[in-house]
């Protein structure tokens, strides 16, 4: 009989470790995916946060730029520009004479160099007829050789050995400069991926989020108050409850389909803005934040409910003054988890038309814009090389506001946790 | 069988039950607080959880309703400030009067009767809120006070009232969640008659505080009957020896037997009284 106990004890006691093992097992399993995810964006993306520039000479010769005087904004904006700055590249090379050789060396510039060059004029008129050394960007193939993304030999390298030879040249000169890149977190979208930046998509989801938000949350609260604090359980309002639960787990390119069938369509609301963005958003994001609202309400103790209603409060005094206060901070988390949520949604966009290249950044939820999650499809479909690094990096931007934001709900989570204590 | 012992009754058919009659000695001193039960019935939906109760209550003294669990008193206690009208499928029929005026009258205001008849629970209910504002509430919401430093007086005078005052006097404005199991229990003590009720419901507010917390709500429960009428509902038989003038006992929906607490423990008619008190069941 003891022979017999020891022989299940022990078995029981393997049962018990084979059970923690496969615990751990599975632990270890999903932590190894998550850092190799996490580890193979930071590698790839963290480049596009960086810049590579070169450092020229620039003869900022009137006559050259067709600058007519007085230098007023709109004159100096119709400055050739690109003749100056291919002529300060030229000048780091006496040897290249042919045009066709000139045309490939002047490739080296970025777009971006130009454009720099009639800012930087602008902003310091004075100037005009002097010669300034200014940084402006490479272009891309020559950013991701530096970066190192770019093969040297085999078939996929994009420039010739001379190309390369000469701005090996450059960069042992000390003129090729390695620097942070602002523009990527302030600008709008480009066609060049040295030039494109995240801005614009950044600003395009910071507006459909506020409006998904001051549309939903009202509503979210003032359904969930009024199904859980003042309507009578009856059929319908059971009916309009499953229906809640239901639509928590609709696919979100039915919203989209819904705001473009009904929004779009049929009220008429401009194209892919993040008005119609955010109204959208909000329809999926209202059953999340009605069922959180609802729990966290049913989650305060019917006490302070009796109690309130023993003061002589009104049944709408109970419920706004003492039991909504109490299931803020649960509706809160519940409604931050539900924005997360719409942040990363691309489905529903795509279905408004808020997939256009729109290279502005948006002044208002009423323009054409891009979003996070959009932006990074479309970058993701760019055949440019440069474009995954951007890829990559626009997914770090968009998991760090993820990531802000669930934080933000855990901390406003455990701050309540310690106060009910 | 409907048993009907409100003292007036007594005192007018005094042949009926002759040691209530002798009891009501101090009929004269005292006088009904305006509250009077007659013949109420309450159902749970198809239930029936009251047959019949009728009781005055008696002003600026307390009243103790005992008996097993289950027996009703709590749900007569919750029809006197209508907190069975939450409750759904409950039914309330009979009369309850408040300074002769029925309280289920359809022109009624349930908000002000609430005010009038001030309610503590069994277990301490502060709102997560800080001490201030749980005392504040009730003013606040009756426009019984017109500026801060009324409302101010009110809440210090509600706290010394309730015995609290020298105790959270340095931490006003910290959460009422943070006091003792005590302290929260005078403070909803104080919450409920910072409004000024006539009538204090009092639903076994010890239960869940130890022997100590206990006797201070007791004592201040003596000084409250000064200009409160009480009533509290209490499983402790000691309790409601200790603290009642007068004493109910109920037993499976029927108000059994009421009289003076001393007539109740030590001479009760009914045998089902005797039965309970001597712990026989319950």
């Amino acid at each position: 009989m003891l022979q017999n106990n020891k022989a299940r004890l022990r078995k029981r006691a393997r049962a018990e470790w084979r059970f923690r093992s496969y615990g751990i097992l599975s632990l270890l399993f999903a932590g190894t995916a998550l850092v190799f995810l996490v580890s193979t964006i930071v590698s790839s993306g963290h480049s596009a946060f960086f810049k590579t520039t070169i450092e020229l000479e620039f003869q900022l010769d009137a006559e050259r730029l067709g600058i007519d005087k007085p230098y007023t904004r709109e004159n100096l904006q119709a400055g050739s520009y690109y003749t100056i700055a291919r002529r300060a590249l030229y000048a780091l090379f006496p040897g290249v004479t042919s045009r066709p050789d000139k045309r490939t060396l002047s490739r080296m510039l970025s777009p971006g160099a130009e454009l720099e060059l009639r800012d930087y004029v602008i902003a310091h008129p004075g100037k005009i007829g002097e010669t300034v050394t200014l940084e402006v960007p490479l272009a891309s193939d020559y950013d991701q050789l530096y970066k190192g993304h770019l093969p040297r030999t085999g078939k996929h390298t994009r420039l010739s050995a001379q190309q390369m030879e000469r701005f090996d040249r450059l960069v042992d000169e000390g003129l090729v400069h390695y620097r942070f890149n602002p523009g990527f977190l302030t600008g709008g979208d480009s066609r060049y991926p040295e030039l494109a930046g995240i801005g614009g998509a950044i600003t395009g989801s910071f507006y459909a989020l506020l409006v998904c938000f001051l549309l939903s949350f009202p509503l979210g609260i003032a359904a969930a108050v009024y199904l859980e604090e003042f309507s009578k359980d009856t059929r319908l309002t059971r009916l309009i409850e499953a229906n809640i639960n239901n639509l928590a787990a609709v696919p979100s390119v039915i919203f989209g389909l819904l705001g473009l069938a009904v929004i779009l369509n049929v009220f008429g609301l401009p194209r892919g803005t993040p008005l119609v963005g955010g109204i959208v958003l909000a329809l999926m994001t209202l059953p999340t934040i009605i069922i959180a609202c609802r729990s966290s309400l049913r989650a305060v103790s019917p006490g302070i409910r009796q109690g309130a209603l023993a003061m002589g409060a009104s049944p709408v005094q109970v419920v706004f003054q003492q039991v909504l206060p109490t299931a803020m901070p649960g509706t809160l988390t519940g409604t931050i988890i539900g924005l997360a949520q719409a942040l990363g949604e691309t489905a529903p966009l795509l279905m408004i038309g808020m997939v256009a290249f729109i290279a502005n950044v948006p002044a208002t939820p009423l323009d054409s814009s891009a979003s996070l999650p959009v932006q990074i499809y479309l970058w993701a479909e760019s055949a440019e090389r440069g474009f995954v690094e951007k890829t990559a990096a626009a997914i770090i931007v968009i998991m760090t506001f993820l990531i802000l934001m669930n934080l933000l709900a855990v901390i406003i989570r455990s701050r309540t946790q310690t106060k009910v204590e | 069988m409907n048993t009907v012992y409100s003292m007036n009754d007594v005192a007018t058919t005094a042949a009926l039950i002759d040691v209530n009659a002798t009891a009501a000695v101090s009929l004269s001193s005292v006088s009904a607080s305006g509250l009077t039960a007659k013949n109420v019935n309450v159902y749970y939906a198809d239930s029936q959880a009251l047959h019949d109760v009728s009781i005055d209550i008696y002003s600026k003294q307390i009243t103790a309703l005992i008996g097993p669990s289950g027996c009703g008193k709590s749900t007569f206690l919750r029809c006197l400030n209508r907190m069975n009208d939450v409750v759904d499928g409950c039914r309330v029929t009979g009369s309850i009067a408040l300074d002769g005026m029925d309280i289920y009258a359809p022109e009624v205001d349930v908000v002000e009767l609430r005010s009038r008849i001030g309610m503590v629970f069994q277990k301490p209910n502060p709102f997560p809120k800080t001490v201030f504002e749980n005392i504040a509430y009730g003013p606040k919401i009756h426009g019984l006070v017109e500026h801060r430093t009324e409302l101010e007086e009110c809440v210090v005078t509600s706290l010394q009232k309730a015995g609290l005052f020298e105790e959270v006097k340095d931490r006003l404005h910290q959460p009422a969640t943070g006091l003792s199991g005590g302290q929260q229990q005078r403070l909803c003590i104080a919450r409920a008659i910072a409004i000024n009720p006539q009538v204090l419901l009092m639903d076994e507010p010890c239960s869940a505080l130890d022997p100590i917390a206990t006797s201070k709500i007791e004592d201040l429960m003596w000084e409250l009957k000064e200009n409160y009428s009480i009533i509290i509902v209490t499983h402790s038989m000691q309790q409601a020896a200790r603290v009642s003038q007068r004493t109910g006992f109920f037993h499976l929906g029927d108000l059994v037997e009421v009289g003076t607490t001393e007539n109740i423990f030590q001479n009760p008619v009914e045998s089902r009284t005797r039965d309970y008190i001597t712990g026989r069941f319950g």
